[in-house]
């Protein structure tokens, strides 16, 4: 008979430092001064997280646009048990959000009772204390006051920052 | 090509602050390693200083470590062997460059010693001699780490030469 | 037989065939087997099938990925159960064997090879592959939060959901019927189910997506022999010739996308001839419920085409076998005489990003139903 099968715990680290280049360096940028940008496409259409290169043309996209701190969830999940490294360790819902002035939805975390959460919720961003230019920045979602009230929406875009 | 710091320029909110242009995001990921049978068979020996191997029932390759498989002939490794404490140095080199998370003081002598009876050489480092004396063809023997016996190739802590005449370049030539 | 030595070939490609197809049993584990000892009875066992050795292979191609198991350059191991030497004309590709049997197909094609041996191992159990999966992702934007592949396919699901294209009853019971039919398939790992009923009463595992929504965790191997023309001829006596194959990626970001439809499932499909003629039947590499109906609708099958009779994804999902599996259990419904033509499916990335459709068909005359 073989011997029971050895075995060792193994761990794997990637402490890589990546360059960022123009596009997203300027979006990390925003998120450490708390303000979210966008780039806007050759069809008009302003896409959060912002892309290097037009999805539609292929050119290098250059002009990027603030964009409003609530936003309108598009889908959710509910993690009843989140694991390891995610945003938050009680339980939340993944959301894709686009933000007030987006065409494109972003995925992040949504601190909200389960109840409370589903599709065309209004959100708000809740900024991390400390913010060092990453997508964490961003601490995660959180209903937005007076969620639900139409034109809500409107008042908060253009007084984002 | 446009710059973060241009992009930002344009941007009332931002213009002037300091652009990100790296970002560290450090990730962690955790396993079990299980090194399968033939492995399992060759580190469970060492503890008993006692060194396996396999050989390939069509082309008679002994492989140490053992695999579980003849890497020329794609098929199980099947029979298994014991080889002696000794063998020949077939290549070397100085090395003075500490590897990172290797407890091993620099310079050291690291070499493959094909063990006797083996068609495939074990890597090992060799001690207990002025390294400017290490040479192909070099007898050695194993000196196990007392201390540290366990199913690790850590348990041989070194080869040192025997005093033997080389070795007959005809006997590791196929196999450095 | 002779429908095959005048396929109609209007691109001026080579007639190349599946003529052989293997996989392991998958299971949760296989602690006591090393990568190349998983893989290595998987490739005895193809070539058995057609009398062929390693060296006789004109191409070798391999699917995997390290972040699996956790082990750098595992591949150069798995080589080991081939047999390289002398060396052979050998390739890799970091995706799922459906991506390397792609590859092989264009080889054959380029005339440099008329057999080709095409094979992918995974190897999750030493990981959490829920975890490792996220390194899949955008480095910036997406990886730094961790998003699981269990919660990414329920983002997709609940998707899908609201725009009224499935309940979560239509899922479980997508989960039955897959995990019913792998009841016939010696090589599943899960092989039954439960009743809609008691599978909708158990909790979730990220909202709407239950435990039985979700592909079991695998450890598996797979391996396919590709022969182009007389050499597929002389190898099977009814080989399952690949009439199309295409593949086609979305943008990364979920956020981008319409998670609901799958554009480039459907421009493969079209590339491939996938709606030249019917199906009788289709193997989807869909692991999630949620994603079989998605590619229904992209593909337009409807619910008079079986799908997944060998169970699927579902049923086992060895990480980049998978979809390799999807192509060699399509060509041994032909080879069976099970079915003439069959489509297969591999996807690749998060929510579906990436998609393969390949057209497999077999003489005519062996027409039969899956079913
Ligand atoms: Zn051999």
């Amino acid at each position: 008979m073989p011997p029971e099968v050895l075995s060792a715990p193994l761990i794997v680290e990637f402490p890589f430092t990546r360059s960022t280049g123009p596009v997203l360096g300027a979006f990390l940028t925003g998120l450490r001064e708390r303000v979210v940008l966008g780039a806007r496409g050759s069809d008009g259409r302003v896409l959060c997280p912002p892309a290097e290169y037009d999805p539609v043309t292929a050119e290098e996209l250059t002009e990027l646009v603030p964009l409003g701190q609530l936003g309108t969830v598009t889908t959710w999940a509910w993690n009843e048990r989140p694991r390891p490294y995610q945003p938050l360790d009680t339980p939340f819902a993944w959301v894709l959000v686009r933000l007030d002035g987006a065409d494109t939805a972003l995925l992040h975390a949504l601190d909200a009772p389960r109840h409370a959460v589903r599709t065309g919720m209004r959100v708000a961003i809740r900024w991390a204390d400390e913010r060092s230019g990453a997508i964490t920045d961003i601490a995660c979602f959180e209903p937005a006051p007076n969620a639900g009230a139409p034109g809500d929406s409107h008042r908060a875009e253009g007084s984002a920052a | 090509m446009t710059t973060a710091a241009e992009l930002l320029a344009g941007i009332p909110e931002l213009a002037g602050v300091e652009p990100v242009t790296r970002v560290t995001i450090p990730a962690r990921l955790e396993y079990t390693y299980s090194p399968g049978s033939a492995q399992t068979r060759f580190l469970t020996a060492l503890p008993d200083k006692r060194l396996l191997a396999e050989r390939c029932p069509r082309c008679t390759r002994v492989y140490v470590p053992p695999r579980g498989a003849c890497p020329t002939c794609g098929i199980a490794a099947t029979e298994q062997l014991e080889l002696p404490h000794t063998g020949t140095v077939t290549t070397f080199c100085i090395v003075n460059i500490a590897a990172k998370g290797l407890d091993v003081e620099v310079p050291y002598c690291y070499a493959y010693v094909l063990l006797d009876g083996a068609n495939v050489g074990l890597h090992a480092r060799i001690g207990d001699t002025p390294y400017a004396d290490v040479r192909i063809g070099q007898r050695v023997e194993a000196v196990w780490n007392e201390q540290r016996l366990g199913p690790s190739l850590a348990s041989i802590s070194h080869f040192r030469p025997t005093g033997e005449p080389d070795a007959d370049p005809e006997s590791y030539r196929r196999w450095m | 037989m002779s429908g095959t030595d005048h396929l109609d070939a209007p691109t001026g490609l080579r007639d190349v065939a599946v003529v052989a197809f293997a996989q392991s049993s998958h299971t949760r584990r296989t602690d006591q087997l090393s990568e190349v000892e998983l893989l290595m009875p998987v490739l005895h066992d193809v070539l058995k099938q057609t009398g062929l050795t390693a060296n006789r292979i004109g191409f070798t191609c391999s699917g995997s990925s390290d972040y699996l198991a956790g082990r750098a350059f595992s591949f150069t191991m798995a080589l080991d159960g081939v047999g390289a030497w002398p060396p052979i004309s050998e390739s890799h590709v970091e995706m799922d064997g459906a991506w390397a049997l792609y590859e092989a197909w264009v080889k054959l094609q380029t005339g440099e090879a008329d057999t080709a041996l095409v094979y992918s191992y995974g190897k999750s159990s030493p990981g959490s592959v829920r975890d490792v999966l996220t390194r899949q992702l955008d480095p910036y934007t997406l990886a730094p939060l961790w998003p699981d592949s269990v919660a990414l396919a329920a983002l997709q699901a609940r998707a899908l959901i609201d725009a009224g294209h499935t309940d979560e009853r239509r899922l479980a019971e997508t989960a039955v019927r897959s995990r019913r039919a792998a009841t016939a398939n010696p090589h599943a790992q899960l092989r039954g189910s439960a009743d809609v009923e008691e599978l909708l009463r158990q909790p979730y595992e990220v909202e709407p997506l239950r435990r039985h929504d979700c592909p079991p965790i695998s450890d598996g191997a797979a391996a396919v022999i590709l022969a182009a023309g007389d050499s597929a001829r002389a190898l099977h006596v009814n080989p399952a010739w690949i009439r199309g194959i295409d593949h086609r990626i979305e943008a990364h970001q979920p956020g981008v996308r319409d998670l609901t439809e799958s554009p480039s499932t459907r421009l493969a499909a079209t590339a491939a001839g996938a709606f030249d003629a019917p199906f009788d039947a289709a193997e989807l590499h869909a692991p999630f419920t949620a994603q079989e109906i998605v590619l229904r609708r992209a593909l337009d099958l409807g619910d008079g085409v079986p799908v997944n009779p060998s169970g699927g994804p579902l049923a086992a999902n060895p990480v980049m076998a998978a979809g390799l599996i999807r192509i060699g259990e399509a060509a041994a419904l032909i080879h069976r005489g099970e079915a003439r033509r069959v489509l297969a499916h591999a996807t690749s990335g998060p929510c579906l990003q990436q998609n393969l459709v390949a057209v497999l068909e077999g003489a005519a005359g062996t027409e039969g139903g899956a079913r």
